[in-house]
């Protein structure tokens, strides 16, 4: 099913793919519309535009295509499925998130992947083709967060990254560890038992935007882990 | 009417600005456009319009736009702009009735000038006595709110949702070279008249999305140098602050970016020697106008517009270019439904100043218009 979403209101819009019984939906015309996909599970949405804020919030098993770039909160909680962006996404996606895979081809914003978490199976994934804003990673407990830097600009990460992590793994693709990393944070070449962890999902995010998986794992990667020699006290607060 | 404090109404807002770099003036339209497509970012509350470039005719007089609750305010008010002003020319604002705006006050535009023996008898220089009579109305004069002041600009708002007070407005009818917009979604103060965005001074105007930790520190220090704050809202403090950072103590907008939005000291620390001492500067010297909490602002100022984060970023804000044509937004979507093809789509880091203004030519084309 097509939709043609020109003026047309998230609450509109979001009824009539509830409301269809298909499993692959194709959005034209997107502009702004929020919630889109939000909790959904076992469809397959593309969008051409620009979805609005929340796209896949609490995803639960769909996939979402957007050709274009996403705005603020995509797969916010999202437990299960996968979003993938070509182009930029703004700031927050994954807030939280528990389970499955965002893609991004291009930039993302501010804070993605803060508060993400694991639990046996749930591993939740975001890979960022381009460089990473602030505060990524913030408060990670669990999953992978890789930043690819593809066209190798510089800054790769900004301030903050991972300030009180205390699980999960950031894999950075640099030559060099980035020299304004907190404290509270540890910072090595990846090991192949590191690598192995992200492989699978490097091969799928290659896959989907056409990228050589070979040449992009034979760079250098950087992991970064919770430092478990630096505890956290007087982190925030003097205490 | 119920103050902060004791009335609380729980929250989002949006903001949207678009600036013809080569001075093309273009209607009211487009940016009633941008600001209808966030229209679930604001409650109804309030909704608002800055432009720039739209009063040529009168480029050289300050252009007063007034609310009067009622006749007694505009009598008192039309007597002291007499005994201070020229008047040049004065009309109700135009509006258009419509279902969606009610209780409207009074709307007055005066295009005036001071009056030669009144400034010289004030020894102040134009502006400072122009600002000087705003305040004077707006705090002496109950009723009465002069809430747009500038040359060649002006400001329009009222409670509703931003594209129903464009077109209260008649903002189609209006040609300028810079429009922002805002969508009110009031968190901590009544939505009011006085209180929707934006808030301007002399040329200045700034609409906002969040809410200003440092409010009532900014206040206290802004209301040192003779401002005052009397709308109720957070948001006003932050036009008071420009002001007075450009206007009294000359800074660069980069600087008064550096001091609103100033970075964390630590990342000071890690700053080049002569940035370093530039910025450890500016923070000290000017810590009273260090605005915290989460913002996103647009400031309008004469032949240019300033998009600005706080340094967290935690309000959202993307930059969109296209040939002379510069978006900034809320929201991607608000540019991309006005404008689909950009050349380029970024999104400034926290505290990261976006500055445009007119090219030289079209500078010079404003100043010599007659």
């Amino acid at each position: 099913m097509t939709i043609d979403a020109a003026n047309m209101h998230f609450q509109v819009l979001n009824e009539k793919i509830r409301d269809h019984s298909g499993k692959k939906i194709t959005i034209e015309n997107c502009c702004g519309q929020r919630y889109i996909g939000a909790g959904m599970s076992g469809r397959s949405i593309t969008i051409n535009g620009t979805p609005g804020n929340a796209l896949g919030a609490y995803l639960n098993g769909s996939e979402i295509k957007v050709n274009g770039n996403a705005q603020d909160a995509v797969g916010d909680t999202m437990n299960d499925g996968a979003i993938m962006i070509h182009g930029n996404v703004g700031d927050a996606p994954g807030y939280a998130m528990r389970g499955g895979r965002i893609f991004v081809r291009g930039n993302a914003g501010y804070r993605a992947g803060i508060h993400m978490k694991q639990y046996k199976d749930k591993k939740p994934v975001i890979i960022i083709g381009g460089r990473a804003g602030s505060f990524l990673g913030e408060y990670l407990a669990g999953g992978i967060i890789a930043v690819l830097n593809l066209q190798n600009e510089q800054p790769i990460i900004s301030n903050f990254t991972g300030t009180g992590m205390h699980g999960g793994k950031i894999f950075l693709r640099c030559q060099a560890v980035p020299d304004n990393l907190p404290a509270q944070v540890s910072a090595e070449p990846a090991q192949p038992e590191d690598f192995k962890e992200l492989a699978p999902h490097l091969k799928a995010y290659c896959k989907q935007f056409g990228l050589d998986y070979e040449q992009l794992a034979a760079d250098t990667f950087f992991v970064l882990k919770p430092n478990a020699k630096n505890p956290y006290k007087k982190l925030y607060t003097q205490n | 009417m119920l103050k902060e404090g004791q009335v609380r109404i729980p929250s989002g807002c949006a903001i949207s600005g678009i600036f013809c770099k080569s001075g093309k003036r273009m209607s009211g339209e487009a940016i009633i456009e941008s600001i209808r497509i966030m229209h679930d970012r604001s409650n109804g509350l309030g909704g608002g319009f800055a432009a720039y470039g739209i009063y040529p005719e009168y480029k050289d007089y300050y252009a007063f736009h007034v609310f009067y609750d009622n006749h007694e305010a505009k009598k008192d008010c039309e007597s002291f702009l007499e005994r201070h002003f020229d008047i040049i020319n004065l009309s109700k604002i135009p509006t258009r009735k419509i279902p969606q705006i009610t209780d409207e006050p009074l709307i007055w535009r005066y295009f005036v000038t001071p009056l030669h023996t009144k400034l010289a008898e004030s020894q102040l220089d134009e502006d400072e006595f122009v600002v000087k009579c705003v305040f004077r109305v707006n705090t002496e004069i109950n009723g009465a709110y002069v809430f747009s002041s500038g040359k060649d600009m002006g400001v329009f708002k009222a409670v509703g949702f931003p594209e129903d007070v464009g077109r209260f407005y008649r903002l189609e009818e209006y040609e300028g070279y810079c429009f922002t917009a805002h969508g009110r979604y009031p968190t901590n103060t009544p939505g009011w008249w006085g209180g929707a965005h934006p808030f301007a001074l002399l040329d200045c105007s700034v609409v906002h999305n969040g809410e200003i930790s440092s409010y009532d520190a900014n206040r206290r220090a802004i209301e040192m140098y003779g401002y005052k704050c009397t709308l109720q809202t957070d948001t006003e403090v932050i036009a008071y602050i420009y002001d007075y950072l450009k206007r009294k103590i000359g800074l660069t907008e980069l600087e008064i970016a550096s001091v609103i939005a100033a970075p964390f000291w630590q990342t000071i620390e890690r700053m080049p020697k002569e940035q370093r001492q530039r910025a450890e500067y500016l923070r000290n010297v000017f810590a009273g106008q260090l605005i915290t909490g989460p913002f996103s602002i647009l400031v309008g100022f004469d032949g240019g517009l300033m998009a600005l984060n706080d340094r967290l970023k935690l309000r959202s804000m993307v930059i969109g270019e296209k040939d002379d044509m510069v978006y900034m937004a809320s929201e991607e979507c608000a540019i991309r439904i006005i404008q689909p093809e950009l050349d380029r789509v970024w999104s400034p880091r926290g505290g990261e100043a976006v500055i445009v203004t007119l090219d030289e030519a079209a500078k010079a084309a404003y100043q010599s218009r007659a």
